[in-house]
């Protein structure tokens, strides 16, 4: 009788904590995947494909998938680093050359308005219409190169960003003290 | 008159080496050879330049327009050409370009037309924009717009006005002359910012080791009448930056993340007070400012300074020793070497020191930190250098904001009593200048993503607008090739029955469908006639009298055919039946 008892009491708690797992995982869903949002804020957005998927989005959800981390030239070594870090996994070398960043600029007296660069561009930072001159929204430009193929009469050029005022930054401090050495050598 | 001061955490005390530039009266610099005026002389927008090169200019015009509320007006330092407008080194540690007007003066130093106002008869909105108009920015050093610190705010009643005559900084005596100079201006200054703020309180406060000062300001203040109070503050290195002050005048400690202005207290520096006074009352702009040239120089002397003179024309008036090897803008704990010694002196510049070895011997090598705790004893803002050194010196950017980095002054107390010698600040300046990058791509990176995920849904709706377009224009198509049939067999009907009969079996919705119906037939064959109209029969041109005979013939076939489809639906009716 005991162990009826025992069986009864064991199978009542299994149920009642069940039904209460079950209740949560409707009431407290997550709606998407969160790892896929967390990869996708470390990914630089510029939307260029270089890693083989057609955005930034699509890239985080095969990372989150098994994907390797390395294929984002954009986001640079320190990218592959905080991939590795929010993962957990190793760091890996990058897939390809990381290149500073640069903008892309159109050559205004080349350009004949035909339009296929404003279709490619991801982040709509290409204004102009139909044979009339286009050109770049240079802030909104995340350099992603995509325009470049498009155009019949190859007008666009990517230049890097050039160091000014308000994006210039303070240098490590440790360099200076090398350069220094270095200058007291000569 | 006995004020109870408070104290604030820290701070150090350098030599101040102040005497050597305070025994010549303030002279008036001559005029330099050229003038680089640089656009963006203060914090918020790049003022836009309104002159292009070959324009006349006169002293006081207007060359860079205000871009938005927080930016100031830049004006022309001389009558003159303007040579260009173009790229030049900034007093600037970086050692970057930046748009300047470059003026060539005539000689004449010709004013524009001055006009003189009293401030009381304006709002103080009128102020406000006249001092934006002016350029009037805050010339302690950090170069705010003034107008922007003028507006009282709406929640929090205006206790203190604190107006900083402290000059803490070692070498720096500038404001000290002109309170010595022209305190009566000084006074008249403080009185607009008074009037506009409405505090309480004005308390003035200036370091004890400037007693001449202190005694000058007292004088015009009982002169003019006014009730503000000249406090001595004792003479201890930051004493003079704004929370300090503030502290020691008033006992309130600016938290962190706040302003001043959420305690009911504002700070403005001795030099913008009288530079806004100059404005208002003299309708003169910002041209010039006080500069002490001193340090490794044989005769160290404040001058009046025209905005855009080069530093090294300014620095031969006070003769320099031959092994002067650079110039240091602002003082020994807080300036910078200048990149190039043609640099022009702009309204953030107090103070040049001619530098040598001899005044500032090269700095010994870094050595590890010892953990002594000395930094976060001297350090005015109670911050702990020591634990930011470390998590920058890592590059963990996260965890230096979490001991509140951005509430460092970069006062340089740290740096100066670190017994390692480590160059605290720089690498302050470095973690805070990677974090602003950060947050800089970071937005762009969240811009991008916004655009990039609108263009797509852009996309989808476009799509979906054009399939739809297609479905609609199918079943206009199919509903057309219905209509056609049922007017064709309604026709039919009309014919077999009575005319008026019809009208009274069909309701009146059934009648108007019929009408659109009809409506959009006879426009169909009205279109398809067109298009035959249009298109013309070829080779007619030569023909044989037989081939004309047979054309004629069938175009009255088909007039009789076209007749009597126009002309009623009973024969085709027959022909359905």
């Amino acid at each position: 009788m005991d162990i009826l008892l025992a069986i009864a009491i064991m199978a009542l708690g299994a149920v009642v904590l069940g039904a209460a797992l079950g209740f949560a995982s409707i009431k407290f869903k997550v709606e998407g995947d969160p790892l896929v949002d967390k990869i996708d804020a470390i990914l630089p957005q510029t939307q260029c494909g270089q890693c083989g998927y057609p955005g930034c989005k699509p890239y985080a959800e095969a990372i989150a998938k098994g994907e390797e981390i390395n294929k984002c030239p954009p986001g640079g070594v320190e990218g592959v680093q905080r991939l590795a870090d929010l993962l957990g996994r190793e760091v890996k070398p990058l897939d390809a050359e990381e290149k500073p960043k640069q903008i892309a600029i159109i050559d205004e007296n080349t350009c004949i308005g035909c339009t296929l660069c404003i279709q490619a561009c991801p982040v709509d930072a290409i204004v102009g219409a139909a044979k009339q001159m286009h050109t770049i929204v240079a802030p909104l430009c995340t350099g992603c190169e995509l325009c470049l193929p498009p155009c019949p009469v190859e007008c666009i050029r990517m230049e890097p960003i050039a160091e000014n005022i308000d994006n210039w930054k303070w240098k490590y401090p440790v360099v200076e003290i090398k350069a220094a050495a270095l200058k007291e050598a000569a | 008159m006995l004020m109870n001061l408070f104290k604030f955490k820290g701070g150090v005390k350098p030599p101040t080496n102040k005497t050597q530039s305070v025994t010549l009266p303030i002279a008036q610099a001559p005029l330099p050879s050229r003038l680089v005026v640089p656009l963006h002389q203060s914090i918020g927008g790049t003022p836009r330049p309104v002159v292009a090169a070959g324009d006349k200019v006169l002293k006081g015009q207007l060359i860079g327009e205000a871009d938005g509320w927080i930016s100031a007006a830049v004006h022309a330092p001389t009558s003159g050409t303007v040579v260009e407008v173009a790229m030049h080194v900034q007093p600037h540690p970086s050692g970057l370009d930046a748009l300047c007007v470059v003026i060539e003066p005539d000689g004449r130093d010709e004013w524009i037309p001055r006009e003189a106002v009293d401030y009381k008869a304006l709002t103080p909105e009128e102020v406000r924009e006249r001092l934006q108009q002016a350029g009037v920015v805050g010339l302690g050093g950090a170069v705010f717009p003034t107008h922007g610190k003028l507006t009282a705010s709406k929640t929090v009643p205006m206790e203190e006005l604190i107006i900083n005559g402290a000059e803490c900084e070692p070498f720096i005596t500038c404001d000290d002359l002109l309170m010595r100079e022209r305190a009566e201006e000084v006074v008249r200054g403080i009185g607009i910012f008074r009037d506009l703020l409405q505090p309480k309180k004005v308390l003035i406060g200036i370091e004890d080791n400037k007693p001449e000062a202190a005694a000058a300001m007292r004088a015009a203040v009982d002169a003019l009448q006014e009730p503000f109070l000249v406090v001595p503050v004792p003479t201890l290195y930051p004493a003079g930056g704004a929370k300090q002050l503030i502290r020691v005048l008033t006992g309130k400690e600016v938290p962190a993340a706040k302003r001043s202005t959420d305690l009911g207290v504002q700070c403005f520096n001795v030099a913008t007070a009288y530079t806004a006074w100059r404005a208002i009352a003299h309708g003169e702009p910002v041209v010039s400012r006080l500069v002490t040239v001193t340090g490794n120089v044989h005769a160290p002397r404040n001058y009046e300074v025209l905005i855009g003179t080069p530093m090294d024309e300014l620095l031969k008036l006070a003769t320099p020793h031959p092994d002067t090897d650079g110039i240091i803008m602002g003082g020994p704990m807080m300036g910078f070497l200048v990149p190039d010694p043609h640099v022009p002196v702009v309204k953030a510049t107090n103070c040049l020191i001619a530098h040598d070895d001899r005044l500032f011997p090269p700095k010994p090598p870094e050595m590890p930190c010892i953990r002594c705790g000395a930094c976060a004893q001297a350090c005015p803002h109670e911050l702990q250098p020591f634990e930011m050194y470390w998590f920058a010196r890592a590059k963990n950017f996260g965890k230096t904001q979490e001991y509140h980095i951005f509430d460092c002054i970069e006062c340089g107390c740290c740096s100066f009593v670190c017994p390692s010698r480590i160059p605290l600040v720089q690498y302050f300046r470095f973690a805070k200048s990677e974090i602003w990058a950060r947050e800089r791509e970071k937005n762009a990176a969240d811009g991008a993503k916004a655009r990039f995920e609108f263009k797509q849904l852009r996309e989808e709706r476009e799509k979906a607008e054009k399939a739809e377009k297609l479905a609609r224009a199918a079943a206009a198509q199919a509903a057309k090739k219905a209509a056609e049939a049922a007017a064709a067999a309604a026709a039919g009907g009309d014919a077999a029955e009575t005319a008026a009969a019809a009208p009274e079996v069909a309701p009146a919705a059934v009648d108007a469908a019929k009408e659109a119906k009809k409506a959009t037939i006879e426009a169909a064959m009205a279109r398809a006639k067109a298009q035959r109209e249009a298109a013309q029969p070829k080779n007619v041109e030569a023909l044989s009298g037989a081939q004309q005979k047979e054309i004629d013939e069938i175009e009255a076939r088909r007039q009789v055919a076209h007749l009597t489809d126009a002309d009623a639906a009973s024969p085709a009716g027959e022909k359905t039946e």
